[in-house]
């Protein structure tokens, strides 16, 4: 008599659906690797040593576990959450009082600082273990980037509760774009940017206006980092992460001695 | 002062965990007494005859120590917080001493120090008593209200949190890397290398990764639980708050504002770091030490890097979050914030104490001669020292050798700029020094 299980399995739905049968023998557990879509990331098999938890640290995978909980989170959070000035704080207050449980918001914050963290981690053990090194330094680069696109990620968020603590850091970290050179309104060269006696970069032109939409943290900002927060941001961290796994596994792996 | 009616209710808010907090503690020590000494008690403190004190007997004082502080936290009335409180001559002790000056340059000679006798400190016995002063110092200052106040402030809670991670993987790689360079000189092959055995992905790998995932969504989940995310007032455009800080991972940058020209500070530094971390593979000139930790093998790109992270972009985040108060003054960590503590003191440029302070004239108008002796210090700074180091230091006449002039020079600007940042900061404090170079006449503030 087959079990349940072994009946499951046989199944036709089952097999269109999982290519291989359950991994127990060394063959199926290869093939588990090749033919499903989310563990093809992975190589088939990998030094012993690399994967040792005291080398990794894990940072890395963790990373892009939070960047996924974070989506989770973020999505749930899109639903109760609406970007405008009358309604924001608001919201968050029905975030807090009104939905099941109410730590929706509270997860999608630490997880934020948490992902900050684990990639300087991560950042960090690359580093000691000069895993940066030929022929990896591309992949560096892709990460450094990554790296501040979180950093970006966690700072547009920030103003997206729009209290008094988000409103202020905000305005503390936009300031800074008043002062790009040439392109910031109070930035050396701006000056210089004249045509016949009209000044082109003013406080309604400058950097810190096309990041605010406004001469001040306003609505306007505050939609603008909604939008970077929840599309523009995650899309471009999503199509250099797939590069940063891709190049891993065409760079040779998770490093290790020679 | 203190208002006693507040401070018993204080008491009576945090006795409850912190006594948990220092159950933890007497439970870690339990359990690492009871392995040194099932594994034979670890090295001998003191041994005379029968009678023999090792670091395991050590592990259980400290755990009979932590369960006493347990016990008067959980008595919860001002009279036993005593016994666990800082001592208020130790708080007013240490914010005295406690200025940026000492905070800056305590914290670089104190990594400079471990760096240096790294052979010492990643003794896991060593590294155990540090933790465990480390967390007595904090369960004793959470006692004070003004500390508890910043540290429990939700959002710096993770950053308590990354010190003790940071901490933790800083001694782990150098434990790793002490062993490495130790079996590298006896010419066996590093530790990441004795296993060479490769293994399935399936079900090595994404065991790893699930348990991972599990543990640490299980761990945020309580998190969210206990910690609350913040929510002040609502967003009011009228009213500055003071002070008004940057996220938490910005404070560095913040804290760059006071030093540099807002245009330098908060664009040209953080591009100079991005492209900076960005070009570390095209500027590290030694094939050694790839895939295994190693600090003799890399020694310059090791000291460097620490200096960059922990000693300047740790170390100002720390400083920006708990040190900075209203007017972002500084404050010691046990010190009220008093919005009328100023710390605007009067600052000079060195064209100040050039003309008007030792030659005793005035300020020469012409701009470029005014700022002669800025843009010669500062000449002889990014440009004289470079070349002086590529001709008579050993080490810099090595790298010169294997970069060629372009990519030492860029090195040597990163570098030059990450070492002027600690300078420009103890010149600010002891001499009151605003800018070396001056010139608001085309914004260029140095």
């Amino acid at each position: 008599m087959p079990s349940f299980g072994e009946k499951l399995r046989n199944s036709q739905v089952y097999k269109s659906i999982f290519r291989h049968p359950l991994p127990l023998d060394r063959r199926h557990r290869v093939l588990v690797i090749l033919t499903n879509f989310f563990l093809h990331l992975h190589p088939v098999s990998i030094r012993r040593q690399g994967i040792a938890l005291s080398y990794t640290w894990c940072m890395g995978g963790l990373t892009f576990f939070f960047f996924l909980v974070e989506t989770v989170t973020g999505v749930l959070l899109m639903f109760y959450y609406r970007p405008v000035a009358e309604h924001a704080y608001g919201d968050m207050l029905a975030l807090r009082d009104a939905t099941s449980m109410g730590i929706l918001r509270e997860l999608h914050r630490w997880g934020a600082h948490a992902m900050v963290i684990a990639v300087w981690l991560h950042t960090y053990r690359v580093f000691l273990t000069g895993s940066y090194k030929k022929p990896r330094e591309f992949n560096w680069g892709v990460g450094v980037i990554l790296l501040m696109l979180t950093l970006l990620l966690s700072f547009t968020g920030y103003l997206l509760p729009w209290d008094q603590l988000a409103m202020w850091a905000v305005t503390v970290g936009s300031n800074m774009a008043r002062a790009t050179p040439l392109l910031g309104q109070e930035g050396p060269g701006a000056a210089l940017l004249t045509v016949d006696g009209i000044d082109l970069i003013t406080s309604a032109s400058d950097a810190r206006f096309a990041l605010l939409g406004a001469r001040f943290v306003g609505e306007n900002a505050l939609l603008r980092f909604y939008v970077l927060h929840c599309v523009a941001i995650p899309l471009g961290a999503a199509l250099l992460m797939a590069i940063h796994f891709w190049r891993v596994r065409k760079d040779g792996g998770i490093s290790g001695p020679l | 002062m203190v208002d006693p009616v507040s401070y018993k209710e204080f008491i009576a808010d945090i006795s409850g965990p912190l006594g948990w907090f220092f159950v933890v503690l007497t439970a870690m020590n339990l359990v690492a007494a009871a392995r040194t000494l099932l594994g034979g008690g670890g090295a001998s403190l003191f041994h005379r005859k029968v009678l023999r004190f090792s670091m395991g007997h050590l592990w259980l004082v400290l755990a009979v120590w932590f369960a006493i502080q347990a016990v008067m936290c959980f008595r919860a009335d001002p009279a036993s917080i005593a016994w666990v409180a800082m001592p208020t001559w130790a708080k007013q002790w240490i914010d005295r001493w406690m200025s940026p000056t000492w905070y800056t340059m305590g914290l670089l000679g104190a990594l400079l120090g471990m760096f240096l006798a790294r052979r010492f400190f990643v003794q896991p016995p060593v590294a155990w008593l540090t933790l465990n002063l480390s967390l007595w110092f904090l369960g004793a200052s959470l006692t004070d209200q003004n500390f508890f106040q910043i540290v429990s402030k939700p959002d710096n809670v993770p950053i308590v949190g990354m010190v003790y991670l940071l901490g933790f993987f800083t001694w782990l790689s150098a434990y790793r890397a002490v062993q490495n360079d130790d079996r590298l000189a006896r010419g066996e092959p590093p530790l990441e290398a004795v296993d060479k055995e490769k293994t399935l992905v399936w079900p090595d790998l994404v065991y790893i990764e699930l348990i991972c995932m599990v543990a640490v969504t299980a761990l945020l989940i309580v998190w969210a639980i206990v910690l609350k995310a913040p929510l002040e007032e609502p967003a009011n455009a009228a009213h500055t708050p003071n002070p008004s800080k940057a996220p938490w991972y910005f404070l560095g940058l913040q804290e760059l504002l006071v030093y540099f020209d807002p245009w330098l500070a908060g664009v040209v530094l953080p591009g100079l770091i991005l492209f900076g971390l960005i070009a570390i593979p095209y500027l590290d000139p030694n094939p050694e030490g790839v895939g295994y930790y190693t600090i003799k093998r890399r020694p310059f790109a090791y000291v460097v890097f620490q200096f960059g992270f922990l000693g300047l972009w740790i170390s100002l985040i720390l400083m920006g979050t708990f040190l900075r108060g209203p007017n972002w003054s500084f404050f010691g960590i046990y010190e009220t914030w008093d919005v009328h503590k100023s710390a605007t003191l009067q600052h000079y440029n060195l064209s100040d104490y050039f003309w008007i302070w030792m030659l005793g004239r005035e300020l020469p108008t012409a701009i470029l001669w005014r700022e002669m002796p800025g843009l010669v210090l500062m000449a002889l700074y990014f440009v004289g020292l470079p070349i002086l180091a590529a001709c008579r230091l050993p080490l810099f006449r090595q790298l010169y050798a294997q970069m060629g002039w372009p990519r030492f020079a860029i090195m040597m600007l990163l570098l030059m700029w990450m070492v002027l940042l600690p300078i420009k900061m103890v010149a600010n404090w002891q001499l009151n020094l605003q800018y070396f170079v001056a010139i608001p006449e085309w914004t260029l503030n140095l």
